[in-house]
């Protein structure tokens, strides 16, 4: 009888766990089902403590839903069940039931905790970079280095998001993740960002590097990461806050590229714009 | 008097058949706040106030009268009376909240905002990238020194001046409506209608000083609504206090002509004491201005 | 008996006074009764209302790209699908209840302050009138989000105003309510019926009542300096002048949190109701059910800043507020163990109300969970305003709150109408419902793992697929409510007369009164032998 009414739980339990096990990195709709663990330290132990959580949960759904199961299937009238009248408390119980969530949240709580510690400890960083918030996009200034630019939306996409563009998103490579400038940044390095805003309140999200932060205009918010000297590549995200009208259509895309690579690209840059400011300062022409 | 009309029976609770007043109370107040948005909006001029003002003024007369009315007939036993203690107490309460919200604010914007713009704690890039040179003092206007004189700067009303004086005021109007109402439960009329009157007199004196030091902040201090933060929680915690004050000086006028009409009972006088209760609340909540706002 | 009670309830009134006719009896009412019917009506029309908007939202997301609304409208169509079902649906849907039931439940002739009472219903359909109405000013509706942040929130245009004032309207009228619920409660209870043997759906509601009066103010100063920085200089949001936006935020979830427990709280009451009644067996921990509410009413009030995480707080106020708000879930746990021991050796069956109850048990618990793991603050670093959290708080909102709405209604139906309705119908919505609720939201689960944030009218096409099972699971699940009015309109209409005690296992003062009820409730108190009868919980 109990093995009976546990197994669908069982299933769905199974299923579940294939479900969010699944790889990080598949692009196809169906398989997104589970948090990235990302490509920085810091990341990883946010999806361990995810998936922790996520199970603590489930070992006490299934404990949970498993009795009510149980009290339907069995004890219905239909079935002959007669109420037990006399049972409206038990103290032994009632403290059993309280302390064992206290102690699972207890254990839940230290881990968490620590990473917290760890996120909020911004010393020894090796490259600071300020973000500004704006409606609609980012400005990245490397604050050592004297390089500056606007990211926006990707023009393709700006033009197919329109309404009744008649353009079929699916046509767009990275469709609203793309950006026309990516912020570039070296791997292996901690990386702070001071976050800001222009005009209203905007996030700064990339779910690779675990990391969301408010830019607050009038306050400067840090934040740090660490990409993890193998993993160059490009990532994606998008601002989390919302802030008007285009809120969907102010991605990120951060180009993380090998400390030597990133040097070159960063003398390469500041070159360039020292030229272009000379005779009338291009980078810096956005209309704000 | 209440006991002399008796006509229901002691213990049925009054339940009222049906009336009007609700539904003029909500579109007087639609009124109200339509006229305010278009206001605002500039939809229309000052004058879009007035329709609503008259609603809602025409919804207390009339509302309040039949209230008095009924209990003038003995409807009300001492259970109804019960409930409008209670329900006043919980009225009061939901304006404590009210003011705590910007007593809150007030905390907040000093202690944790305008350091954090100072670049104190972890906001140390505010001075660095944002705001540079700017140092977290109270009272200030921020680092944008918005609003004040034509410089930026600004002046703040000194605590024992006449905020002191104003304390003393409605400290003692406190204690005069005290009296007042000890008088009134021993049946002494005169010492009644006296320290009413001199409760209600020094009420509107309060307001009639704070007037006075509004005019003198606008004119002469350069503090203002727009006075960056300081003026900010300045102006909307005393101005609601003041209004309250306006208020319950109002009420403790009509209370008084409720007296000379012979309205209470040493025993029965729910009116009275809603009106005394407010008014001490008011007061506590002046305590915590005087103390907060001009003093530390 | 069914047949002689209206003869007599009628001679009985007509005797004491006139009862009033037409437009007016509903207009000046000061009935209880009638005031908890208009409150029902107008939040089954909010509901419809709200429920458009989010089929508007969901239409929009079907699939990738911008089919039918412009950014601005989709945002607006976000803030006022929230305003409407939290200030307009859910809310009201309560106090309508809290109308109805509590003076039945406590053995009182009326709620303490009717003429109050019906001012507190007035209110409302003035405040959502002004509310929808910003969707025809120049610039549209709100939408800066339900959470009105500024300075986003300051630059609406002519709909500001319109939207604080509704929102300093529908604030009054829940004060006004709440003050009359506490004193109905506290001064209104039959001689004998003390405060430990009230209904727990009474006590959910005190409760609920004195977290309205301690946060609606709060709410309307916090949106009073938005006015007045909007209108009048004043900088509490401007950095520049000393203020901080995220000022705002700590005023607001001050206030929102406890808005969120606000509205579940009556459903825990609820539910404490229908489980015993249909399991044939007095509620589980009477006691600890009320400490457990009184424990979530006092948490609710110092975990605000879980809404803030990514703010940029200091270290120490993460902790706190993260440790706070996993406490939450001791007491919250208490009342599902509560609720599962009460079914436990019991006698159930399962008609409509004990289904709706049921469903809020299960999916309110994995609504719970998912709250849980918000609450660890560096996770939700990840989960913080993706659809992750939509998914979150629908599961609490939807099957949760609107879930024991409806089981609330169907439960108490047969009473105030003296009639039973199809069980059949009731139960062909409940099923889809309960299918559809689960194909809207738990796919939303996924879309925000994945990494897709919340209030964005297009998205990145790998998020197609599961939008497309959500918008189908709107669709179904907003068409399935379209029962619930026809089932409620059949059952007023043509039902089958219902006994005086409509359910086998039902307590409670409420089923000692005659069926059709008399048009005042307990206007003599009930003896100490009806309470006692009505009172085993
Ligand atoms: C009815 C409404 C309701 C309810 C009841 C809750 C309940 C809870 N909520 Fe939720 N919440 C909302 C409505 C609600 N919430 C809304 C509307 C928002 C978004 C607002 C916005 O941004 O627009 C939100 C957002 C929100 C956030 C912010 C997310 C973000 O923006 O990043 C967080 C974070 O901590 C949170 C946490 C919780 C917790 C811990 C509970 C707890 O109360 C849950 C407790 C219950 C359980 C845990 C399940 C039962 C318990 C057991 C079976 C015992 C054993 C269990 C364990 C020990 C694990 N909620
Ligand atoms: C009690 C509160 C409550 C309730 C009941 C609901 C109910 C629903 N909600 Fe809502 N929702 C919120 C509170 C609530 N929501 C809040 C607080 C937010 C956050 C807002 C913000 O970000 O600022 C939100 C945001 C929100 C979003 C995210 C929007 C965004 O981020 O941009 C979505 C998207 O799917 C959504 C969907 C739905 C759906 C499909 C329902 C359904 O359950 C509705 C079903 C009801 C009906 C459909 C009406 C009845 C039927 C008819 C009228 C017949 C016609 C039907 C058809 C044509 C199909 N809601
Ligand atoms: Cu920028 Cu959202
Ligand atoms: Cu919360």
């Amino acid at each position: 009888m109990i093995r009976k009414a546990l197994a669908p739980i069982a299933a769905l339990a199974a299923v579940t766990s294939l479900f969010f096990s699944q790889g990080a990195h598949a692009e196809s709709g169906w398989h997104l089902l589970n948090m990235r663990q990302g490509v920085t330290a810091i990341s990883r132990e946010i999806y361990s403590l995810h998936m922790l959580i996520f199970w603590v949960c489930v070992v006490i759904g299934i404990v949970v839903f498993s009795v009510m199961i149980w009290s339907i299937v069995t004890f219905r009238k239909s079935k002959g069940a007669v109420p037990d009248t006399t049972m409206v408390h038990n103290t032994k119980v009632e403290i059993i039931w309280t302390a064992i969530p206290v102690a699972i949240l207890v254990a839940m709580a230290v881990p968490a905790a620590k990473t917290l510690v760890q996120i909020e400890d911004t010393r020894n960083t090796e490259l600071t970079i300020k973000v500004t918030g704006f409606q609609w996009g980012w400005q990245y200034d490397y604050l050592e280095n004297g390089v500056r630019f606007f990211s926006r939306l990707e023009r393709k996409a700006d033009a197919a998001r329109q309404l009744g563009s008649g353009v079929d998103p699916n046509t767009i490579p990275n469709y609203l993740l793309d950006v026309d400038n990516p912020l570039v940044v070296p791997a292996g390095t901690k990386v702070r960002l001071l976050i800001t805003a222009a005009d209203v309140i905007h996030a700064w999200w990339v779910p690779d590097f675990g990391m969301k932060k408010d830019a607050i205009p009038g306050f400067v918010n840090e934040m740090w990461f660490n990409v993890d000297e193998d993993k160059t590549g490009i990532y994606r995200g998008q601002c989390t806050e919302l802030c008007g009208r285009d809120h969907a259509f102010m991605p990120i895309v951060v180009d993380v590229r090998s400390k030597e690579d990133f040097q070159t690209w960063l003398k390469a840059t500041a070159e360039a714009q020292k030229q272009a400011a000379a005779p009338q300062p291009a980078a810096t022409a956005h209309a704000g | 008097m209440a006991n002399t009309h008796a006509s229901a029976d002691a213990d049925k609770y009054y339940v009222p058949h049906s009336s009007q007043w609700p539904i003029v109370g909500s579109i007087a107040l639609f009124t109200l706040m339509m006229g305010a948005i278009s206001y605002l909006n500039e939809w229309g001029g000052s004058w879009v106030f007035l329709p609503g003002v008259a609603l809602v003024i025409f919804m207390f007369v009339g509302w309040f009268g039949t209230v008095i009315g009924e209990n003038q007939r003995g409807l009300y036993n001492l259970h109804v009376d019960r409930s409008f203690r209670m329900g006043m107490m919980w009225f009061i309460f939901s304006e404590v909240m009210f003011f705590a919200a910007f007593f809150g604010a007030l905390f907040y914007a000093r202690n944790l905002a305008v350091p954090w713009l100072g670049g104190q704690g972890v906001k140390i890039f505010n001075s660095i990238e944002l705001w540079k040179g700017f140092e977290a003092t109270w009272p200030t206007s921020g680092p944008g020194h918005v609003g004040g004189r034509e410089d930026g700067s600004f002046d703040v009303i000194p605590a024992f001046g006449l905020p002191a004086i104003n304390t003393a005021i409605l400290l003692t109007s406190s204690l005069t409506v005290t009296i007042a109402h000890h008088a009134l439960r021993q049946g002494k009329r005169n010492i009644l209608t006296a320290f009413l009157a001199a409760t209600f007199l020094l009420g509107f004196l309060f307001v009639y000083l704070q007037a006075h030091e509004y005019i003198e902040a606008y004119t002469e201090l350069g503090l203002k609504l727009s006075t960056g933060i300081y003026g900010s929680t300045f102006f909307m915690l005393t101005g609601f206090h003041g209004l309250h004050v306006t208020i319950g000086a109002i009420m403790l006028t009509i209370i008084w002509l409720r007296v000379l009409k012979g309205h209470f009972t040493p025993q029965r006088h729910f009116a009275f004491e809603a009106v005394a209760w407010y008014w001490h609340f008011v007061d506590v909540v002046w305590l915590g201005l005087f103390i907060f706002v001009y003093w530390i | 008996m069914a047949q002689h009670a209206p003869a007599a309830a009628h001679a009985h009134d007509d005797h004491h006074d006139h009862k009033p006719h037409g437009w007016r009896r509903w207009v000046f009412a000061t009935n209880h009764k009638d005031i908890g019917t208009m409150y029902l009506v107008f939040a089954g029309i909010m509901f419809f209302v709200g429920g458009l908007m989010a089929m508007v939202i969901r239409l929009e997301l079907f699939k990738p790209g911008m089919q039918f609304v412009d950014p601005l409208l989709f945002n607006s169509m976000t803030t006022m699908h929230a305003l409407f079902m939290i200030f307009g649906a859910v809310m009201p849907a309560w106090t309508g209840l809290a109308n109805w039931q509590i003076p039945m439940q406590i053995g009182a002739p009326d709620m303490a302050l009717p003429r109050l009472n019906n001012f507190s219903f007035w209110i409302l359909p003035f405040a959502s009138a002004i509310l929808l109405l910003t969707l025809l000013v120049p610039g549209g509706g709100p939408a800066g989000g339900w959470t009105l942040y500024p300075p986003l929130a300051l630059q609406t245009a002519d709909a500001f105003p319109m939207t604080i004032f509704a929102i300093h309207l529908m604030g009054v009228s829940s004060i006004l309510g709440s003050i009359n619920v506490i004193v109905t409660i506290m001064n209104m209870r039959a001689p004998g019926l003390s405060l430990l043997r009230m209904p727990l759906f009474v006590w959910s509601w005190l409760i609920t009542a004195y977290l309205l009066i301690a946060v609606m103010p709060v709410l309307a100063g916090a949106v009073t300096m938005l006015l007045t920085d909007h209108y009048f200089g004043t900088t509490f949001f401007t950095a520049a002048g000393g203020g901080d936006p995220v000022m705002y935020q700590h005023i607001f979830w001050f206030f929102g949190h406890p808005e969120v427990y606000i509205l579940i709280l009556p459903a825990f009451g609820v539910v404490s109701e229908i489980i015993p009644a249909f399991a044939r067996k007095p509620i589980f921990g009477y006691e600890a059910m009320v400490y457990a509410i009184a424990s979530i009413a006092f948490l609710s009030f110092i975990v605000w800043a879980h809404h803030m995480f990514t703010v940029g707080m200091p270290l120490a106020g993460q902790i706190f507020f993260m440790l706070s708000t996993m406490l939450i879930a001791i007491p919250t746990g208490v009342k599902v163990f509560n609720w599962s021991a009460t079914m436990w050796k019991s006698s159930m069956t399962f008609e409509p109300p004990m289904l709706f109850a049921l469903a809020f048990l299960f999916l309110f618990t994995i609504g719970g969970f998912s709250g849980l793991m918000l609450a660890i603050a560096p996770a939700d670093f990840q989960y913080h305003d993706t659809y992750f959290v939509v998914a979150h708080f629908h599961y609490v909102l939807v099957p949760g709150a609107v879930f024991s709405i409806l089981g609330a209604v169907y439960y108490w139906l047969p009473k105030w109408t003296s009639k039973m309705y199809d069980h059949k119908l009731a139960k062909v919505h409940f099923w889809l419902s309960a299918i559809f609720v689960n194909v809207l939201f738990f796919p939303q689960h996924f879309l925000g793992l994945a990494g897709m944030p919340r209030r964005i009218p297009d998205y990145a096409t790998q998020f197609t697929d599961w939008n497309m099972v959500s918008s189908i699971g709107a669709f179904g699940f907003g068409l399935s409510q379209l029962l619930f009015p026809y089932i409620i309109w059949k059952c007023v209409r043509s039902g089958a007369p219902a006994p005086a005690r409509a359910w086998e296992g039902a307590h409670g003062l409420e089923w000692e009164l005659p069926s059709p009820l008399p048009y005042h409730t307990w206007e003599t108190p009930p003896s100490a032998a009806v309470i006692a009868r009505g009172a085993e919980h």
